[in-house]
């Protein structure tokens, strides 16, 4: 029989892969994707409205980046670091 | 027996489809697999008797979120190959596996699967976006508000980026 525990062992998984992502990914497109499954883990975990927040996050982030990448003709976050000091 | 081959299947199709979300280079296929990722969840939601939750999932991010993206895609090159300079593979499995080990330990700790309650239950009879719509609107009315807020200001601002954005473009 399917319990809690399965639930919270497959939403676990998903956020680990989603941290993976997060640590391994230099496009900021793509750091956007990865931090979406991390929000959808969380969602199965614990069914809350996470989903607003995470609408809010996207319709934010994603103007400024269209704005980064108008200005920089990339979205590598090695290209980014311009702020070094 | 029919919900535990659900939740088998979709578990094992929204790790695959993920997995190719984090790792693949191309963003359309990402971005694809993302969506398809996001619908399988909704079946959790589903196979847990949660309806309401489901059909909002299914509605706000596949249809809303991922639309988004996909406009967004068409400022970008999506496809082009995206070349990534990586950190060694053994350093992210080492990190990937620590912080994953951590967080079976944090959801482990606590489970003997009884101690945890529904803060909400189902109840019999009452519709599921019934249940949902007492509680947003007695104990989280104002988060609920202020949430709606931010939303409808981050909305506005998105246009103001679009209008800039087509200034820039003249």
């Amino acid at each position: 029989m399917i319990g809690l525990s399965h639930y919270l062992i497959v939403s676990a998984i998903l956020f680990s892969i989603g941290l993976m992502g997060v640590l391994r990914r230099r496009n900021l497109l793509m750091l956007f994707f990865a931090t979406e499954v991390m929000l959808n883990a969380v969602n199965i975990a614990f069914a809350a409205f996470i989903i607003a927040i995470a609408a809010s996050e996207v319709a934010v982030g994603l103007g400024i980046l269209i704005v980064l990448y108008k200005k920089h003709g990339s979205l590598d976050l090695d290209d980014l670091a311009s702020m070094r000091g | 027996m029919y919900e535990m081959i659900a939740f088998y299947l979709f578990s094992a199709l929204t790790i695959v489809l993920f997995l190719i979300t984090v790792m693949s280079k191309n963003v359309l296929y990402a971005m694809t697999a993302l969506a398809s990722g996001m619908v399988l969840i909704s079946g959790f939601f589903f196979i847990l008797g949660a309806d309401f939750l489901g059909v909002v999932q299914l509605i706000v991010y596949v249809g809303a979120v991922m639309a988004l993206y996909s406009f967004a895609m068409m400022f970008f090159d999506a496809t082009r190959d995206i070349k990534e300079k990586n950190t060694p593979a053994s350093l992210i499995f080492l990190l990937g596996g620590l912080s994953a080990l951590v967080l079976v330990l944090m959801f482990a700790a606590p489970i003997h699967s009884e101690a945890i309650q529904a803060l909400y239950p189902i109840h019999e009879g009452v519709g599921n976006a019934q249940d949902v719509g007492i509680v947003l609107f007695t104990k989280y009315l104002v988060p609920f508000e202020k949430m709606d807020q931010s939303l409808t200001k981050d909305t506005s601002v998105d246009a103001e980026d679009e209008i800039l954005i087509q200034k820039d473009a003249k």
